[in-house]
């Protein structure tokens, strides 16, 4: 016996069990890349998860494991979850998508949902944020919150989500000061306090004096309050405690009608594979609060930009817009198609770093 | 008074019963602290300890621990020659990626051609990938008298940036969609290292055990196990005996690096499948551990790494059945090492009722 069959015929004699003997609860399983107190990315993950029990009360139960190795730990933990009667899985790291693919070929029954992944099946949704809205707004304020025209940024891995975030939040800097300059570095984690840290100072002594990060921990806030004159902004998470200075403002990811709406589809037998991938104006993107740190003016000016992404009135790659090397990717008024952002990776014009090879 | 006595010679029971009662105490005490955190203690010890064993679901956990313990015992077999003579191969992290990252270079070479000629070269690359990534604090302490120590620690970290590069560069998927990772070993037959993957049956997982009959032999049967074990317990004795000592350093060295890279292979080539930036999960560190649990011996090794594995796996499903936080099954890991380095004490020391001198 393979372990397909083994596994799916496992799967059916639960699903009969389930079925009989607890009709109405129905499980969703989460599994987290990071621990659920990160601050940052799980903690949102963990959030949602969280409205999920509150909203659905006795009707739903919850189970999650934290800090879950991408590999062959998190197909284990995956089919674990399947085998104990989870009838929907939310996985949240980009790395678990082979592992999530290969388990739901074993668990027909079972409902799968992986974020920002690109491989879907009858039984695979995927979803993900439109974080580069946010992004913009970022850029907007940093450009003009700069003394020294030197932005860090913190990025994690080179892959379309972190290079699209880049290029919005440089794009939009650009626009309000022709004279800033990225400087960037790249992590290679998602969450790792130390190394985020070390990078943050090292951006300080480089002369930056604004600070994005596409890394989950508050350790670059924390480094940019000891060095007494950086700006930063939250990321995944509101990270409010550090407001109003060094963080002025954030991208919060709210999850939590998401996951509702879809744990509801399969209570109500709705649930199908589809793609999500919602920006500021269906909410699932947040804009933290910008504290009266940020000028009067210039705070108004981001507002109405939010407004405008809000309502689509303005996409966030709208040509004009070159390629790094100088040639056109959008003509003038042009906006950029999905397609094409979700496998970004190229830089646009101006910034001067290369993607690592 | 309680004093501590030295013994003239280590209790032969004592190291035995050691590592029992190291893993009781952890029991009890992590019992004590599961409670703490508001969970039936018996509970959560059955779902860690027992439940991947024997429950419902135990044909799937049983495999698993086979996946999980591998590399853990390959990696641990090959450090407790060193840790034995006294050199301390702390980077058998580093040597696990660069033998996984050669083996799997040579295995992505050959595709999509297929050969049985393939994974045993992708084999020889990755023991070799490991023992030049060893040979280096080996040769830097035998030449320059460096410390072994930090300069194996420190290749860690330059394994994972190579690691990082070869994930997004030479490696890289062509049809990866720009995104991270190499191709995938484990769908391709020639090279991976499946032998039938519903049973948990890798080649690492053979090798493994070869390992450990090997080792057994040498430290037990041959005269390198003897210098081995002299070098640790008394240099000068060794020195004298003809033993030298720069050569064990690096046969030493060489053995750890070689299964460290081993077990990378396998494990790219089979469990984990593709060269990642986040492909080592700690392995190289963990396996110190398993090393010493197994008192240094390669049955005991076999059993530690077993235990370890146990813990694992037992964990995730406490953490999802039960809702415990990933910090206390850490926690309870932690507490295996040290309550087994502290009753070892008894090993060496006796515990006597000192009376007061007259």
């Amino acid at each position: 016996m393979t372990t397909k069959t083994l596994l799916a015929s496992a799967a059916l004699a639960l699903g009969l069990a389930t079925g009989a003997t607890a009709q109405d609860t129905t499980t969703v399983g989460f599994v987290y890349v990071g621990p659920i107190g990160d601050g940052g990315w799980t903690y949102e993950h963990n959030k949602a998860r969280l409205a999920v029990e509150e909203h659905f009360g006795d009707a739903v139960e919850t189970v999650f494991v934290e800090s879950v190795p991408e590999g062959p730990d998190a197909e284990r933990v995956m089919t674990q979850m399947a085998l104990q009667g989870a009838d929907l899985i939310f996985t949240t790291s980009f790395g678990y998508m082979d592992a999530t693919i290969n388990v739901a070929a074993q668990f027909p029954d079972v409902k799968f949902e992986h974020a920002t992944g690109y491989k879907r099946a009858d039984n695979v949704s995927t979803y993900s944020a439109r974080f580069y809205e946010g992004r913009a707004v970022q850029g907007h304020i940093a450009g003009q919150m700069t003394e020294s025209n030197i932005i860090g940024y913190i990025a994690s891995y080179p892959i379309p989500e972190v290079i699209r975030g880049i290029n919005a939040a440089y794009l939009h800097a650009q626009e309000v000061n022709p004279d800033v300059e990225f400087r960037i570095i790249w992590a290679y984690t998602w969450f790792d306090p130390a190394k985020e840290a070390e990078a943050a100072n090292v951006l300080i002594e480089q002369g930056a004096d604004v600070i994005l990060q596409h890394t989950d921990s508050t350790a670059p806030q924390a480094a940019a309050q000891a060095a007494g004159n950086v700006v930063t902004f939250g990321q995944a998470s509101d990270m409010a405690e550090f407001a109003p200075f060094p963080r002025v403002s954030s991208i919060i990811d709210d999850w939590a009608p998401y996951y509702i709406a879809r744990t509801q589809a399969v209570i109500d037998g709705t649930w199908e594979s589809m793609d999500t991938w919602d920006g500021i104006g269906p909410g699932m993107v947040g804009i933290g609060e910008i504290t009266d740190a940020v000028p009067a003016d210039i705070k108004a000016s981001a507002e109405d930009l939010i407004e405008r992404l809000r309502t689509g009135e303005y996409h966030a790659f709208t040509g004009p817009i070159n390629r790094q090397d100088g040639s056109v990717w959008l003509a003038d008024g042009e906006i950029a198609d999905d397609g094409t952002l979700a496998g970004m990776n190229f830089y646009v014009e101006g910034i001067t770093a290369e993607i690592p090879q | 008074m309680i004093k501590l006595e030295k013994r003239p010679q280590p209790s032969k029971r004592w190291t035995f019963a050691t590592p029992i009662v190291a893993v009781l105490l952890t029991m009890f005490f992590g019992g004590v602290l599961f409670a703490a955190l508001g969970q039936d203690p018996l509970v959560t010890i059955r779902t860690i300890f027992f439940d991947p064993l024997f429950s419902e679901f135990a044909w799937f956990y049983r495999p698993q621990l086979l996946i999980k313990g591998a590399p853990l015992v390959l990696i641990a077999i090959g450090l407790s020659f060193g840790f034995r003579a006294g050199i301390w191969n702390i980077g058998a992290e580093g040597q696990y990626i660069v033998g996984a990252i050669c083996g799997a270079a040579v295995g992505l070479a050959f595709y999509p051609m297929e050969s049985f000629i393939i994974l045993p070269l992708m084999v020889v690359a990755g023991a070799l990938g490991g023992l030049l990534w060893a040979m280096i604090p080996g040769l830097l302490r035998v030449k320059f008298g460096t410390n072994e120590i930090l300069v194996s620690l420190m290749l860690v970290y330059v394994a994972e940036q190579l690691l990082a590069s070869m994930a997004l560069g030479a490696l890289r998927n062509p049809e990866g969609m720009g995104f991270p990772g190499s191709r995938n070993l484990a769908q391709y037959p020639s090279a991976t290292s499946w032998i039938n993957q519903s049973a948990g049956m890798h080649w690492g997982v053979v090798t493994a055990l070869i390992a450990v009959i090997f080792a057994y032999i040498a430290l037990s049967r041959h005269i390198f196990g003897f210098n081995v074990r002299l070098s640790g317990q008394s240099p000068r004795a060794a020195r004298f005996a003809g033993v030298n000592p720069g050569r064990l350093i690096l046969i030493c060295m060489g053995i750890s690096g070689t299964l460290a890279g081993l077990a990378g292979l396998f494990e790219v080539a089979g469990p984990a499948g593709q060269v990642s930036i986040d492909f080592n999960v700690g392995y190289g560190f963990t396996a110190i551990i398993v090393a010493f649990l197994g008192r240094l011996h390669p049955v005991g090794i076999l059993l530690a790494g077993g235990l370890m594995a146990l813990t694992y796996i037992g964990g995730e499903i406490a953490q999802s059945n039960l809702g415990l936080p990933i910090a206390a099954i850490q926690i309870l890991q932690g507490m295996l090492l040290f309550f087994l380095l502290a009753v070892d004490v008894l090993t060496n020391y006796r515990i006597t009722l000192a009376r007061k001198a007259h």
